[in-house]
């Protein structure tokens, strides 16, 4: 029963929001957008549509990421101390760090498939590069879930997590590349955007499935997002050593 | 004679099919501790609820200061204090906002609210504590601010549901001080307990509710003398040997309860019962005489033992 | 013992409006606990702030390049000067639903913080009118700064626009009220899960983001979101011109808002006073 309806709401999550994402955004703006006066010459040539959905796997595996990597993994830490009933076995805080990677990869390839299906029922968004865009998102989603699951484990209450959400993860989904191409943004704003994981992960999301991304950026955007993610783990092994056996 | 501060006649509280309280009467005094002794389940914390105006009676009368709940709950609630069964007390606030904030809810000015708030922490002993969110509180300072805040609208009844469940000893003691102390002011308290013990510290009378029913009623020394003998005799004859020696035992006591681990004897000479027994050679594996209690009274009126 | 003719009476009276609403006293007290309550947490609230910048401003500097201008009555205004209104009606949602949901529901099983106000001479009409009124001010709050923000960036286009608070205040009232009602039946927190289900579509498919013609023949359908009243509302404000759709609109979010204090009280009563 309760699993049961924890695999209902995943399903909302996972093909209800990207299709009304699609709709409401995709399409909507996206017909605002394509009447604009200087649209397409922005867009290379793509509808608006398919530029914004392209980013939509990317952006998802954001959100879901990052949210798993704070609340419900606090919980291990703080509330329920499932983690510390682990290593009280032979399981060493790395492996409790390799688990839950392996944990937040699993639930983000569940998203990334969601929106991968429903794009593939779009004429312009069909392309054998989702199959690609899938791992994408899943190393997208791990660039932040990772990271920030270190940070979790070094805190004792939920309190920043709000402003973490607020000032870190909804600036990056506004201002990542997602919804324009960040040359739009000032020219002070765009190397920022470089840096961020989300940038990264919509360029490549979005090379692949509209087969527009030369072979050697692809490798740089995957080498940037494996950057956040190793070190990210790194982080963990040293948190959660410091967490469970101190 | 005053007249009574809580009356009720044929009280009943059912929900749905299950009748909690059933045809109940009882009168509670100006200025008595009152009990309500009973197991879980007895129908103890519904009647409180009524009492409290927090729960609708289903027939019967009830009225507390000479009130009806039905029409009046808000007047009656504002002049009764309340400490729940589980601590309600508001996590997002400290110990001396709890205090405050409730206040407030009377209607008491802020003024006056801070100036009894200070008081009544002394009183509890807790003003080291007042900017402290509650959270980290002990069970046993919780319930002291529970009682804390009750006690700031100068309430002239106190409804307290089970009011040392789950704390260590020590608390208790502190605990059962403090309302005695609020007995000797004069307060009156109404209670429910599942312990034999802290009926007997505090109550003046006491009721024993079994099944929704008054079962029995009286001072805590009456119900003892009335359903008891001055001392009871236990005995262990090791685990299956107990009914084994039941119809020679009976005849050294008043009564003889069986127990799955012990016989319990009811008897005004504890020791001579014993010394009896040794002499025709029934040796218990241990055998211990104490003060009988509320528990035996309980034992006797619903044929168990009282579990939590 | 009530009289049986007085009970009659009283019972055909609550058939329309529940009675816990004529015992409304003193809801401000509640509101004065979540004020002290949040004065710890100002910074949680003066952070909030910062959410309709971003978007204003992602907004500008991106979609309003691409899009251009958008007709709104017979004015032609800049996409971010239209987009803006239906932002600040959402945000004015947002905030009341949860402030009405997962807040209340915290208070409520976790917190139980309406078992011992109900052992007060609090009602539960003090208490579903006190929690609403919380979740209207920071509403206020909120609106305020978004109306601010907009100021700043050059978005506001009329001054008709200060009316957009009270806009604000109406939508926040109806959906706290509702939210509210709704969260009395939730049994868990998983149940909220399925907030997004209700909250999302709504934030994306009620003029928020593109005019109702855009829908071509079903632009009807619009008309059935009550977030869309509470934009039809601000936008008619920032433009300055109002047409007598502006009465449908407030009436829609007016129905709202009592119908769901009307059974936020009354669920209040049911489920705690047994």
């Amino acid at each position: 029963m309760f699993y049961r309806r924890i695999w209902k709401s995943n399903l909302v999550g996972a093909f209800f929001q990207p299709v009304l994402y699609l709709l409401g955004i995709g399409l909507g703006v996206g017909a605002l957008v394509d009447q604009g006066p200087n649209s397409a010459a922005v867009l290379d040539g793509f509808s608006y549509f398919a530029f914004y959905s392209s980013a939509l796997i990317a952006t998802m595996a954001m959100f879901t990421a990052s949210q798993e990597a704070l609340w419900p993994t606090m919980d291990g830490f703080q509330w329920s101390h499932a983690y510390r009933a682990m290593t009280s076995t032979p399981i060493a805080p790395r492996d409790v760090a390799t688990g839950l990677t392996i944990f937040y990869a699993a639930k983000t390839t569940v998203g990334a498939i969601g929106v991968a299906v429903v794009l593939a029922f779009f004429d312009e968004t069909r392309s054998w590069g989702l199959i690609g865009a899938v791992p994408a998102g899943v190393l997208t989603g791990l660039a932040f879930a990772v990271p920030l699951a270190a940070w979790t484990s070094s805190r004792t209450t939920p309190d920043s997590f709000p402003p973490i959400l607020r000032f870190i993860i909804i600036p990056m989904f506004l201002f990542g590349g997602a919804f324009y191409p960040i040359e739009q943004l000032p020219d002070w704003l765009e190397p920022v955007a470089w840096v961020t994981p989300l940038w990264h992960g919509v360029e490549l999301a979005r090379g692949s499935i509209l087969q527009t991304l030369p072979e050697g950026r692809g490798l740089l955007h995957v080498g940037v997002l494996c950057a956040y993610i190793v070190l990210g783990w790194m982080a963990c092994v040293v948190t959660f050593e410091r967490r469970l056996n101190p | 004679m005053n007249e009574p501060l809580i009356t009720a006649r044929s009280l009943v509280k059912k929900f749905g099919d299950l009748v909690a309280v059933d045809e109940i009467d009882f009168d509670v005094e100006q200025g008595e501790a009152f009990g309500f002794l009973g197991p879980n389940g007895a129908g103890k914390t519904s009647s409180m609820r009524m009492i409290g105006c927090v729960s609708p009676t289903t027939s019967g009368r009830l009225e507390i200061f000479g009130l009806s709940p039905t029409a009046d709950g808000r007047a009656i609630r504002a002049r009764i204090g309340v400490v729940p069964q589980m601590d309600q007390l508001d996590n997002e606030l400290t110990v001396l906002e709890n205090l405050v904030i409730y206040a407030r809810y009377f209607d008491i000015p802020r003024d006056v609210a801070r100036a009894r708030a200070a008081e009544l922490l002394e009183f509890v002993q807790l003003t080291e504590r007042k900017d402290d969110t509650v959270d980290p509180l002990s069970g046993g300072q919780k319930r002291r601010v529970s009682i804390a805040r009750s006690l700031i609208s100068e309430p002239e009844l106190m409804l307290l549901d089970e009011p040392t469940t789950g704390l260590d000893p020590q608390a208790r003691h502190v605990l059962w001080d403090r309302l005695y102390q609020l007995k000797e002011r004069g307060a009156t308290l109404v209670l429910t307990t599942h312990y034999m013990d802290e009926a007997e510290q505090l109550c003046d009378r006491l009721v024993v509710m079994n099944g929704g029913k008054i079962v029995a009623e009286g001072s805590p020394r009456n119900l003892i003398t009335t359903y008891a003998t001055r001392e009871v005799l236990e005995m262990r004859f090791g685990r299956g040997h107990n009914e084994e020696h039941v119809s020679e035992v009976s005849q050294v006591g008043e009564r003889v309860e069986i127990l799955p681990d012990r016989l319990l004897v009811y008897a005004h000479d504890g020791e001579g019962a014993l010394a009896t027994l040794r002499e025709r050679n029934i040796i218990p594996e241990s055998a211990l005489v104490r003060r009988s209690s509320l528990e035996d009274v309980f034992l006797r009126l619903t044929g168990r033992t009282l579990v939590d | 013992m009530t009289a049986p003719a007085a009970t009659e009476r009283i019972s055909i009276a609550t058939r329309i409006i529940p009675a816990v609403l004529f015992d409304v006293r003193r809801p401000q007290r509640l509101v004065e606990r979540s004020l002290v309550v949040t004065r710890r947490g100002w910074l949680m609230v003066v952070s909030g702030f910062f959410e309709p910048l971003f978007y204003l401003l992602s907004i500008r500097v991106g979609l309003s390049a691409l899009v251009g201008d958008v007709a709104v009555g017979g004015d032609l205004v800049p996409y971010d000067e239209f987009v803006a209104p239906g932002l600040m009606a959402a945000s004015a949602m947002n905030g009341a639903v949860f402030d009405s949901t997962m807040n209340v529901f915290h208070k409520w099983k976790q917190a139980r913080l309406y078992d011992s106000l109900l052992a007060t001479p609090m009602s539960a009409g003090d208490i579903a009118v006190g929690e609403v009124t919380w979740a209207v001010i920071r509403g206020l709050l909120y609106s305020t700064a978004f109306l601010a923000t907009m100021l700043v960036l050059g978005m506001v286009g009329s001054l008709w626009m200060v009316l957009s608070i009270g806009a604000c205040v109406l939508i926040g009232f109806a959906f706290a009220a509702v939210g509210m009602a709704c969260t009395t039946f939730a049994r868990s927190w998983a149940d909220f899960d399925y907030l997004p289900a209700v909250t999302l579509p709504l934030f994306l498919f009620s003029a928020t983001f593109y005019p109702p013609s855009s829908y071509g023949d079903w632009s009807w359908v619009v008309q059935l979101s009550p977030l869309y009243h509470g934009v039809a509302l601000i936008r008619a404000a920032n433009v300055g011109e109002f047409s007598a759709s502006v009465i449908v609109n407030i009436a829609v979010l007016v129905g709202l808002a009592l119908v769901g204090i009307a059974v936020t009280a009354r669920r209040i009563e049911k489920l705690l006073l047994t």
